[in-house]
């Protein structure tokens, strides 16, 4: 066990304080236990009427049609759309953290993973509303299941990049939430076996599922979560892939780009790290959880995002080289002339995402700033604004003027009830982070537990001076026959 | 469902416990489970538990789900109702590939989930014995199953010996049954 759980003293502790594992449960379980604070009611309500403020455009939008949005000629795809790809990017930083980070043994995803897990799957339930309420006719949103219905039966088109995406965020959806509940199983019979109160006992152990953690479980559980990590990471990636589809395989100038896929990737993780940050800088705070989410967490996940923030910037600088290159005057006025030209109606859009995106990011090669909870806060909402905007360009300014001049339509601006669908998404996606950071533990505790004896602060203590012994001396004092 | 006799140790260190199962092992007595807050690599190995197939059923299932869409949209693109989409052929497997993984990777995760629950015996309103409340926070639980020829003293003893704490003699369900954890009562009757 000792050489297992030996890691270098080079790494910083990734709990911090003298721990046992009473007293992690402890930790952990105190804000799922105790009442709500004032600051949790604020934002609560805040989240729930933003919710109703959604849900009254979304009503108007189906009362009266989709010409309550500002969406014309030939401005089809507007805030909606841009809003879907936004919150669908957001979501693949929690995929990234629960299933490539375990695949690649990153001992800090147990700090982060549970909650960006979560994360993932209301910003998925977000992205998720803005096609279906953009179908108009939402009562018909089942035609794009390919059911046997009667007329033909009529098969939906699986040649095309919208079912593709019907399949892909479904699916999306469904894994993430199969994932995070597996892992949660464990945690909520934690909880339950510590409930004292009736309600608690009862809705504790319905939700556990009647786990025990019997060895024989455990194992079963640890091959499960490693195939649906090995599931969830070519998944992960396919989603965003696929959403880029639905430009990249148009011939509109400006979205017909076969960098399409990778591109929106790292801008997905991107932008979702950078939501990560929002919540986690603040639930450590008001739940006191910083021994377990500590700087070490919020630096490693700037150097995320400096790294995917550049990416990003290569992806954007391409795209121009691109445009110029492929000497097609529609790509060059697509790019140059809608895009990078300031004087041009929606130019400015493109140097926000220029200046949020890739220029303000670098600002995390400083390892001062990495670890500044202030500006990390700052930068991750800007970055959010900036991966906005980026989906804003892509959309709107790729088809705002189009070839025939006539049917330009230079000021594209959203009505009151567009805005509103778009607040009611942060409705939707802050009520469900409320309800799940009071109800469920915000961080993985049986994780936490296992990585404890080897990235603990007061464990990695002990094991100081064994780097200093030679390696016979130390595989004789501390290794055993560890299968037999 | 059958109620039986176990001898419980608790054990508060892994360190402890990998020694323990060992000798546990060794002396031959009949480990029921060692119930654990945290998954312990190596504990199933040491315990002689034999590898879980949960992996080969999910491959299965994720061949299911690819073989499903590909005969699926083949049957309903071609045979079925063919259309002409952009004058393309009927038969375009590159367009059906990124479904085709879709189904696969939801096939596949479906049904390990569904499978992982079923063998563990997990779902909503489903009750088991627990043979200690901590188990399941910082406590690593061992059972020890108890036939007539046991000697109670002789194993608790042992359990004391190699290192367990609070060692106990307790009557268990080895099973599980419909019931709430809030209420005690058992939908079956205990047989004694």
């Amino acid at each position: 066990m000792g050489l297992l759980r030996y890691e270098s003293q080079v790494r910083p502790p990734l709990v911090d304080g003298n721990k046992d594992y009473h007293q992690v449960t402890e930790d952990i379980c105190r804000p799922v236990e105790t009442k709500p604070s004032k600051l949790w009611w604020i934002g609560f309500i805040i989240s729930v009427g933003l919710l109703i403020f959604g849900i009254v455009s979304v009503t108007m939008e189906v009362m009266y049609g989709t010409g309550q949005w500002n969406l014309n000629k030939t401005v089809g795809w507007g805030w909606d759309i841009t809003n879907f790809v936004w919150w669908v990017g957001i979501g693949h930083a929690g995929t990234l953290i629960s299933a490539i980070l375990l695949l690649f043994r990153q001992g800090w995803r147990t700090g982060v993973n549970r909650a960006a897990e979560a994360m993932t799957i209301f910003a998925v339930m977000c992205a998720g509303q803005f096609p279906i309420w953009h179908m108009g006719r939402v009562w018909d949103a089942f035609f794009v299941l390919p059911y046997p219905n009667t007329r033909g039966p009529l098969w939906v088109n699986f040649n095309s990049p919208l079912l593709w995406d019907v399949f892909a965020i479904s699916t999306y959806f469904t894994v993430s939430l199969l994932f995070w509940y597996s892992g949660l199983i464990p945690d909520l019979a934690t909880l339950r076996d510590r409930a004292k109160l009736k309600w608690r006992k009862m809705f504790y152990g319905v939700a556990a599922f009647g786990w025990t953690g019997s060895t024989k479980s455990w194992q079963r559980h640890e091959a499960l979560s490693l195939v649906l990590a090995g599931l969830s990471t070519p998944l992960v990636l396919s989603v965003h892939t696929i959403v880029s589809f639905d430009f990249a395989t148009s011939v509109v100038p400006g979205w017909h780009t076969t960098i399409f896929p990778p591109y929106f990737v790292a801008g997905a993780i991107f932008s979702g790290f950078a939501m990560v940050q929002t919540l986690l800088v603040v639930t450590r705070k008001v739940l006191a959880l910083e021994d377990y989410i500590t700087f070490e967490h919020i630096e490693v996940m700037n150097k995320v995002i400096v790294l995917t923030g550049s990416i990003v910037g290569i992806a954007y600088l391409t795209e121009l080289f691109m445009a110029w290159y492929s000497a097609v005057p529609y790509e060059g006025f697509a790019f140059f002339e809608n895009r990078l030209n300031l004087n041009s109606p929606l130019g400015w859009s493109y140097w926000i995402m220029m200046g949020c995106n890739v220029l303000s990011p670098q600002i995390f090669w400083i390892k001062s700033m990495r670890r500044n909870l202030v500006l990390t806060f700052f930068m991750s909402i800007l970055i959010n604004i900036g991966m906005w905007f980026e989906r804003f360009v892509i959309i709107v300014t790729s088809v705002y003027r189009d070839y025939l001049p006539s049917s330009w339509s230079t000021y594209y601006s959203p009505t009151i009830w567009e805005v509103g669908f778009y607040m009611g998404t942060f409705g939707l996606f802050f009520t469900c982070y409320f309800l799940f950071s009071k109800f469920f533990p915000v961080i993985a505790l049986a994780e936490i537990k296992h990585i404890l004896k080897k990235n603990g602060e007061n464990y990695k203590a002990k094991m100081d001076g064994i780097e200093k012994e030679s390696l016979l001396e130390f595989s004789e004092k501390h290794g055993h026959d560890h299968g037999a | 469902m059958a109620v039986k006799k176990f001898i419980t140790g608790n054990f508060y260190d892994e360190e402890i416990l990998f020694p323990a199962v060992k000798k546990v092992r060794r002396a031959g007595y009949k480990i029921h489970e060692v119930f654990t807050p945290f998954p312990i690599h190596g504990l199933d190995k040491a315990m002689g538990l034999r590898d879980t197939s949960l992996h080969t059923a999910g491959f299965i299932y994720g061949i299911t789900g690819t073989a499903t869409a590909v005969g699926f949209i083949t049957w309903a693109l071609t045979v079925d109702w063919a259309i002409n989409f952009g004058g393309k052929p009927f038969f375009s497997l590159p367009a059906w590939i990124p479904i085709t993984f879709e189904l696969t990777v939801l096939f596949a995760s479906v049904g390990m989930v569904m499978t992982f629950c079923y063998l563990c015996q997990l779902a909503p309103f489903v009750k088991k014995d627990h043979f200690n409340l901590r188990s399941t926070d910082d406590t690593f639980v061992m059972a020890l199953e108890a036939t007539e020829k046991t000697s109670d003293d002789e194993v608790i003893a042992f359990l004391n010996n190699i290192g367990a704490k609070d060692v106990s003699v307790q009557y268990k369900e080895t099973g599980w049954w419909l019931g709430r954890y809030d209420k005690d009562t058992m939908k079956f009757a205990k047989k004694d």
